[in-house]
């Protein structure tokens, strides 16, 4: 007994430490930039950059975008096919692993090709269109999350029956997916939309290849030029990770609860 | 007086295989319909076509005069409540039972009016701010048949909505379910495999059998004079009487055979009490006359005692009440 306790310890200090240690490595690094003694300049230095703010801010903006359109892709395809095309859904499950499959790198070539300056549908040809084109391109990357996070909020309600109720009280299609199944799969849509915001913030290839002011190539370009601050960045980035992933579970418990189902 | 709700020569196949066989049935407003039958008799589906969630393959629907068969579920103004209860679970029970009229653009003060009258009517006043999770599968169900009615449907589709409940909680929920009916007026179409609970609320009963309707009447007439073999045998107990005596295909109700001569009774038979059950008003006897199990329904009487196993005994009936089985 006390043995395999010791054991169970023994992994779980081994374990924290992996995590734990190259962290805490880092933010002591970050905070060496005075000679001699600990202090807050790198973050200071980051935050008084106005580049850090701008692709920041550019970065968010696009993340919220990208989570919106994926909402308005996700629910309704994921609700027609559990309820009227339940036979399509392997090969959803297929087209929304695709992204995990194929590299950013590739997608990115494939739609300057495609929608480059010279082609038919020269979407880089403007600011406008280039911002577009990378929220699409979001929306894809994330889809394996969101496509995942909408189908598991979808599993727990009787999605059936309560369109059929709903249906046979006078509402149509739209009204059925905006008043009753959007607010019961709300937590899961959020926990989806908390992920795409992770992943948005965080994207390098993309956002580079198609030369937009983004929070990714940012971080990157820092890293190649300075010192301490990419440590400091390193570490502002995680605790945003980790706030969008606290969100997560913050949010879990206001789940609606689903009915009893008898006395 | 043309009939309110008109079913004709309804056919449903699903591939190959033929649930509902051309149906055709026609009955009054105000009403109290049940379809009865075992599971996979095609009721349910018949139901699920009145509301419009299944495309007849043939066959007509129409209710006060209006063909309903080509329109969707929302615009066929009906109400249905549900086995598994269905109440959305994002919303208050005020706002469950809110939610027909405000789709169909009731004013906001109006729609409370109509909530509260609604939970005065099923006993739950008060518990508009309450969440369907926060509620006993009775308190559920009676809430969603306040969301069913609460538009003024033309029609109120009852799907089995008593099957999840405990039996204590079942009986005393059809009674409510009649009285509320009775007092609205509404026309109703009640889906159940349970004889029981047919009977016991229904004006008419239609019973079905494989896609098919066997017999249409009042519970009397069903029960009394069941049109064929399957009907007699679904419906209530039955005894198979002895050939030897009676004749092939003879059978008689256990509460028809008495342990006493009546002054229509012109038959005995005698046998071997095999099992004694109590039921408490009731007491329940079997009885083995040569060889040939009969179930004899008697009332508890405070004097008499009732007899004991392995004595023999005679059995006194009426030649009037045996029933004839058809195919």
């Amino acid at each position: 007994m006390k043995s395999d306790k010791f054991w169970a310890w023994l992994v779980f200090i081994l374990g924290g430490a992996y995590f734990i240690v190259p962290l805490a490595a880092t933010f002591e690094f970050s905070l060496r930039m005075r000679r001699g003694e600990y202090s807050f300049d790198a973050y200071a230095s980051v935050f008084a950059d106005p580049y850090f703010a701008s692709s920041f801010t550019y970065s968010v903006v696009v993340g919220l975008f990208t989570i919106i359109v994926g909402i308005l892709v996700v629910v309704p395809a994921v609700y027609f096919v559990r309820l009227r095309m339940p036979w399509l859904k392997p090969i959803m499950e297929f087209i929304t692993l695709l992204p995990l499959v194929i590299p950013a790198l590739v997608l990115v070539y494939g739609y300057i090709r495609l929608y480059g300056s010279s082609s038919m549908i020269p979407f880089t040809g403007s600011v406008l269109g280039t911002d577009i084109l990378l929220t699409c391109a979001y929306v894809t990357l994330a889809l394996p999350y969101m496509y995942r996070a909408v189908d598991n909020g979808m599993r727990t309600i009787d999605i059936g029956t309560l369109t059929e109720a709903a249906q046979i009280a006078g509402a149509n299609q739209l009204q059925i997916i905006g008043q009753i199944i959007l607010p019961n799969i709300l937590v899961a849509i959020l926990s989806g939309a908390f992920l795409t915001f992770a992943i948005v913030i965080g994207e390098f290839t993309i956002a580079s290849l198609l030369n937009r002011p983004a929070f990714g190539p940012y971080l990157v370009g820092i890293g190649t030029n300075r010192a301490y601050e990419p440590a400091a960045l390193a570490i502002i980035s995680f605790i945003i990770t980790w706030g969008a992933m606290g969100m997560i579970n913050v949010l879990g418990r206001f789940a609606p609860r689903t009915s009893a189902r008898t006395d | 007086m043309a009939a309110f709700l008109e079913v004709s020569n309804l056919v449903k196949s699903f591939g190959t295989n033929t649930v509902v066989k051309g149906v055709n049935f026609a009955f009054e407003k105000g009403e109290f319909i049940s379809l009865l039958g075992p599971s996979g008799c095609g009721k349910t589906t018949i139901l699920r076509m009145i509301a419009g969630f299944e495309r007849p393959t043939s066959g007509a629907i129409r209710v006060d005069g209006e063909d309903l068969t080509h329109l969707k579920p929302n615009q066929r103004k009906l109400g249905m409540v549900f086995q598994a209860y269905a109440l959305f679970p994002n919303l208050t029970v005020g706002e469950n039972i809110a939610f027909g009229l405000k789709i169909a653009g009731m004013p906001a003060e109006q729609r409370r009016a109509r909530v509260e009258e609604m939970l005065k009517l099923i006993g739950l006043p008060g518990f508009e701010k309450r969440y369907p999770y926060e509620m006993s599968g009775g308190q559920q169900q009676r809430v969603a048949l306040a969301r069913a009615i609460a538009p003024k449907p033309r029609l109120l589709l009852l799907d089995e909505p008593l099957s999840a409940l405990d039996a204590k909680i079942r009986v005393s929920l059809r009674e409510e379910i009649r009285a509320i009916q009775q007092d609205l007026g509404i026309t109703t179409v009640f889906v159940t495999h349970d004889q029981e609970e047919a009977m016991s609320i229904s004006d008419r009963i239609v019973v079905m059998n494989a896609g098919n309707i066997d017999q249409m009447g009042s519970p009397h007439e069903i029960y009394n004079r069941p049109a064929t073999r399957f009907v007699a045998t679904f419906v209530g107990q039955l005894n198979t009487l002895p050939e030897t005596t009676f004749g092939p295909s003879r059978a008689i109700r256990p509460e028809l055979i008495s342990l006493a001569p009546r002054p229509e009774t012109d038959t005995t038979l005698t046998g071997t009490v095999s099992d004694v059950g109590f039921l408490g008003s009731v007491v329940r006897l079997r009885v083995d006359v040569a060889g040939t199990p009969i179930n004899i329904d008697t009332f508890n009487g405070n004097n008499a005692t009732p007899p004991q196993r392995g004595d023999a005994i005679t059995l006194h009936l009426a030649a009037k009440d045996v029933l004839t089985l058809g195919a």
